[in-house]
């Protein structure tokens, strides 16, 4: 898109107004302080704080995922999800909306539910990341797993992964969950062909059987 | 004779049982590969630099700055200066780098200069006096048109209008297997070819009038009639939002082979149309996918992007190159289902038989235009006059969606009627099974629908007249809606091989869509052979297999379980002359059940599948099995279903919001393989049906002609916690079961939007016309009632 063109339109004018799009500052403004993990950063004081600056080259980094380690050189704007998906090669976590807003990419961050695309992968070295690879032994399904089996809760199965890691971080917080429970408790995903009712009852039997473990 | 005809129920192990889906496992553990996921070695990232004008001529494009980028491998531009663009976000440049964050940064440093044009957005109503003679065709228009017109006129039609296409061979050699008459076809070769241009678009009318049509004496059953009801009806332009967003990875492995993964409908059919943009032959394009993020009917066709990137890779020296659409493009560019709205007057006797249709619709499918709705659906109503006028503007293409145009027919017909209902203040599920006879081939199927649904619902129990069930500010409401559809089986192929050691493959160039295409040919397979489901190995995906057609029109799952039965009936009964003098029996005398090959009424002389199979020495057996095979008959698939739908809602009448609160669906599919795969496809079109009905929208703005809500925020589907309790009736059994398997994927969302309307309507007792029900649309809907 052009960047000297006629100034008095506002579509160009949006485009040139900063060099950074939503999405970066979206990623960018999430880094807190508490990142420590890479060496040598350079530090600035912004609201008498000093804040550690990072990039915009590649940095050393390291992540504890599924109880492995993982190393890679990253640039401190890749998120959580491309840091899996195109580096680790742990790609059950998908690409959807990309900010936050379906829930496909749904990981543990320790025990928190997070959308891995509204992560940069720099904050998150310090978690336990959980992803959807980890939770089958082999070919034995993980309870939340086999209930989605038994329910048919996946059609085309793209929003599958993030919908069992949503379920299975949902049933871990409320081992009894009510109807009314479940009717909220993973409304932070969304699905296009309509798997919402297997869904539904994989969720209402696992909390009739109470087969779940950590 | 081979005994193709399928097992009666009493000798069914697997069919029609409610058999797991085959492939849940690899989706609910993410080892199931979707396009989406493909990396391939050396692969490089595609960005589409895209124009933020809905109508503009592109002047001038300067790629030099991104080229120079370290890591920049290509750059491809797609539409050069001097051309127009038609919609916001339509592809312009792309480029290829070593990875997706570099790409992006390379995107920003394209130049492209625009002169912005005049935009239209809108798909209101037209003027009164508006509307230009219709313009060239689009091939939507020309199947329409057969529909209402003979050979001849669509032929005159054809060489006066011309058509928007380019007619190459491969568009005639579809037309032509989709069964257009080959008069038609040959006129289509010949017909001008008047693509839609600037000048065309500036200088005549965006309005577009299509020709009256009527039947019948309209006139006289307007002036005879007892009651004449009247109302306005309509759905907005919704987007596709598949979840694995269009695209592909292509690559060279030399220069005059492409091999792809692509997210597709069509595996086998997509690489001839990849080809001819690329010059190569159609042979030297393999297509490969595993699984499908989504496509309802958005993903047919070799888009814009698809090139691009085959283009980028050619400049990269062959290298993999990916292009998979950001979500923004996804919903502004990759699918939307066209809108139709109309005003319609019914014309009917006090005893509620319905004698009279007049409509005034319009609607919008982008550039194109688009076609007029199925209006009446259902009731073939004997008096009819029909206007319709295509609005082309610059939203974006539409798309095929989901039973393209039948429920925005539904939506129309059935509010219509429940307008009419409330008029003769009847119950409108008297008045659907009073007018059932003009729903002629199907009014036996939906008599016995109906029934069962009011049974499921309560309907008799719980209907009220309209606005008349009401507690503090929560109105209750009851609707219901009939929907049709045919779903005949495609043409396809597969080869059967059954292996020395037992094992079984099948190879088949299809694609499981999530509808469980995989679950139903393994069904097919294991239940000829007398096998678990398990001891089927099934391969799909790839353009290197038998060719199947493409997922569309509720088209797969006949087509399908027809080729794989007849497969593995050939190879079962060449597996039973290598075996049979080992049983001392004729061929024709063996059957297969339960892991046994055995002579039939003499359980003693048999052997296990594993022996049996080891007869066969060295080599396995293999047989082609097709659909159709007119020549050896019975027909294993047939077409046309019916269905009904119901659905009770909850409108707050203070906030205008509307919860649904139950919904029944009974559906017919003729045969059901598998019952646990069919349940969940009619689940699934209900909560499609939900989402459309309450919360979808492709918003326009109408000062930059860009669509505003192209996120997942503001485009709104339906949740979780949306979804009421939903029951799902297949019709099964004797009356259904013969006719053979019928496809499932467009009928059960044919109703859902009609359902909800008719249910609000009752509820607040007036109609709201337009979907989505929004709280905003029906807080409109009761100021104006309380105006009025």
């Amino acid at each position: 898109m052009s960047e000297d063109s006629n100034e008095k339109d506002p579509l160009q004018e949006e485009q040139s107004q900063s060099g950074v799009s939503r999405r970066d500052f979206l990623k960018i403004s999430g880094i807190s302080a508490a990142v420590p993990l890479v060496a040598g950063a350079e530090v600035v004081t912004a609201d008498d704080k000093k804040v550690p600056v990072y990039g915009p080259g590649k940095l050393a980094m390291e992540f504890t995922i599924n109880r492995k380690k993982y190393k890679a050189d990253l640039a401190p704007r890749v998120t959580l999800l491309d840091a899996l998906r195109d580096h680790f090669q742990l790609r059950g976590a998908k690409r959807v909306c990309d900010r936050g807003e379906c829930g496909a990419c749904t990981v543990l961050m320790d025990d928190r539910v997070v959308y891995s695309c509204m992560v940069l992968a720099i904050e998150a070295q310090a978690a336990q990341i959980t992803t959807v690879e980890s939770l089958a032994c082999g070919n034995q399904l993980h309870p939340v797993q086999q209930a989605f089996v038994d329910h048919d809760a996946s059609q085309c199965g793209f929003c599958t992964p993030g919908f069992v890691m949503a379920c299975k971080a949902f049933l871990d917080k409320h081992p009894k969950p009510t109807t009314e429970d479940i009717r909220r408790g993973v409304s932070g995903n969304f699905c296009r062909c309509g798997t919402y009712d297997g869904i539904k009852q994989a969720l209402a039997q696992l909390a009739r059987k109470e087969l779940r473990h950590a | 004779m081979p005994d193709y005809a399928w097992p009666d129920a009493e000798y069914r192990s697997l069919i029609g049982k409610r058999i797991p889906r085959v492939d849940s496992p690899e989706k609910v553990t993410g080892r199931a590969k979707y396009t989406y996921d493909v990396q391939r070695p050396g692969m490089l990232y595609g960005k589409v630099i895209r124009c933020p004008y809905a109508r503009a001529k592109v002047l001038s494009i300067d790629t030099s700055s991104a080229e120079k980028m370290p890591g920049v491998k290509a750059v491809h531009i797609v539409q050069q200066p001097g051309q127009t663009i038609f919609w916001a976000g339509d592809d312009v440049v792309a480029v290829a780098a070593i990875d997706e964050l570099t790409a992006e940064d390379a995107a920003t440093l394209v130049k492209v200069e625009y002169q912005p044009l005049s935009h239209l957005v809108s798909d209101a109503e037209p003027p009164g006096d508006a509307g230009g003679p219709p313009g060239s065709m689009g091939q939507d228009d020309i199947w329409d048109l057969t529909d209402e017109l003979s050979d001849e006129e669509v032929i005159a039609e054809l060489e006066k209008r011309g058509v928007q296409f380019k007619a190459t061979p491969a568009v005639l050699a579809q037309l032509r297997k989709f069964k257009m008459p080959d008069a038609i076809v040959d006129a289509i070769a010949k017909a001008p070819y008047r693509p839609l241009e600037v000048e065309d678009q500036n200088s005549s009318s965006p309005y577009q009038k299509a020709r009256t049509i009527v039947q019948g004496d309209p006139d006289r059953a307007f002036q005879e009639a007892d009651v004449v009801s009247e109302g306005l009806y309509g759905l907005s332009v919704i987007a596709h939002c598949c979840f694995e967003s269009h695209g592909s990875v292509m690559e060279w492995p030399d220069s005059d082979h492409l091999f792809t993964h692509m997210s597709t409908q069509g595996v086998a059919a997509i690489g001839a149309q990849l080809a001819e943009p690329l010059n190569i032959p159609a042979a030297n394009v393999r297509v490969h996918q595993d699984h499908i993020g989504g496509g309802f009917g958005s993903k047919f066709a070799v888009d814009r992007w698809h090139v691009a990137a085959a283009q980028l890779s050619k400049k990269a020296g062959g290298q993999p190159v990916r292009i998979m659409l950001e979500r923004d493009a996804e919903l502004q560019v990759a699918g939307a289902r066209p809108s139709a709205y109309a005003r319609v007057r019914l014309a009917a006797k006090n005893d509620g038989s319905v004698t009279g249709w007049q409509s005034q619709s319009w609607g919008t499918s982008g550039p194109g235009g688009g076609s007029s709705p199925p209006i009446p659906l259902v009731f073939a109503i004997p008096n009819q006059r029909k206007d319709h006028t295509a609005i082309r503007n610059n939203i974006g293409p539409g798309r095929a969606w989901r039973a393209p145009s039948y429920p925005q027919g539904a939506l129309i017909t059935m509010c219509a009627l429940n307008d009419l209902a409330a008029k003769l203040r009847v119950d409108p599920l008297d008045l659907w099974i009073k007018n059932l006879d003009l729903a002629s081939r199907q009014a036996t199927t939906f008599r016995e629908e109906l029934g069962i649904a009011a049974q499921l619902m309560g309907w008799k129990q719980k209907w009220r007249p309209r606005g008349q069930n009401k507690s503090g500010s929560i109105a209750r409401g009851l609707g219901l809606s009939i929907h049709n559809w045919g779903g005949r089986g495609h043409a396809c192929e597969c080869d059967v091989a059954i292996h020395p050691d037992g094992s079984v493959d099948i190879k088949m160039g299809t694609q499981d869509l999530g509808t469980g295409t995989r679950t139903v040919i393994t069904v097919v397979a294991a239940e000829t052979m007398g096998l678990p489901v398990e001891a089927i190995h099934l391969q799909i995906g790839d353009s290197q297999y038998p060719s199947a057609g493409v997922s569309g029109g509720s088209s797969t799952v006949g087509g399908v379980s027809s080729a794989v039965r007849r497969g593995a009936v050939d190879a079962r009964d060449l597996l039973f002359s290598k075996v049979a003098h080992t049983l001392s029996a004729q061929p024709d005398q063996l059957e297969c059940v339960n892991g046994m090959v055995r002579v039939k009424n003499d359980a003693g002389r048999s052997l296990s599948w594993k022996q049996a199979c080891r007869r066969l020495g060295a080599m396995p057996v293999t047989a082609r099995g097709s659909n159709p095979a007119k020549h050896q008959p019975p027909d294993l698939t047939g077409s046309g279903v019916g269905g009904v739908q119901m659905a009770e809602v909850e409108v707050d009448l203070e906030t205008g919001i509307v919860q649904v609160k139950k919904m029944v669906a009974v559906q017919d599919c003729g045969l059901i393989i598998d019952l646990k795969s069919a349940e969940s496809q009619v689940l699934g079109a209900l909560i499609m049906g939900i989402s459309y009905s309450l919360f979808e929208e492709k918003v326009m703005d109408p000062t930059t002609g860009r669509m505003l809500n192209a996120d997942m925020e503001f485009y709104r589907l339906a949740g979780l916690g949306d979804i009421p309790e939903l029951v799902v009736h297949m019709m099964t059994g004797k009356g259904y079961d013969e006719h053979g398997v019928i496809g499932l994927g467009e009928p059960p969302v044919i109703s859902p939007g009609a359902a909800i309307a008719t249910a609000v309507a009752n509820a607040i007792g007036v109609t709201a016309p337009f979907l989505p029900l929004t709280p905003d649309r029906v807080l409109h809907t009761l100021s104006q009632k309380a105006g009025a």
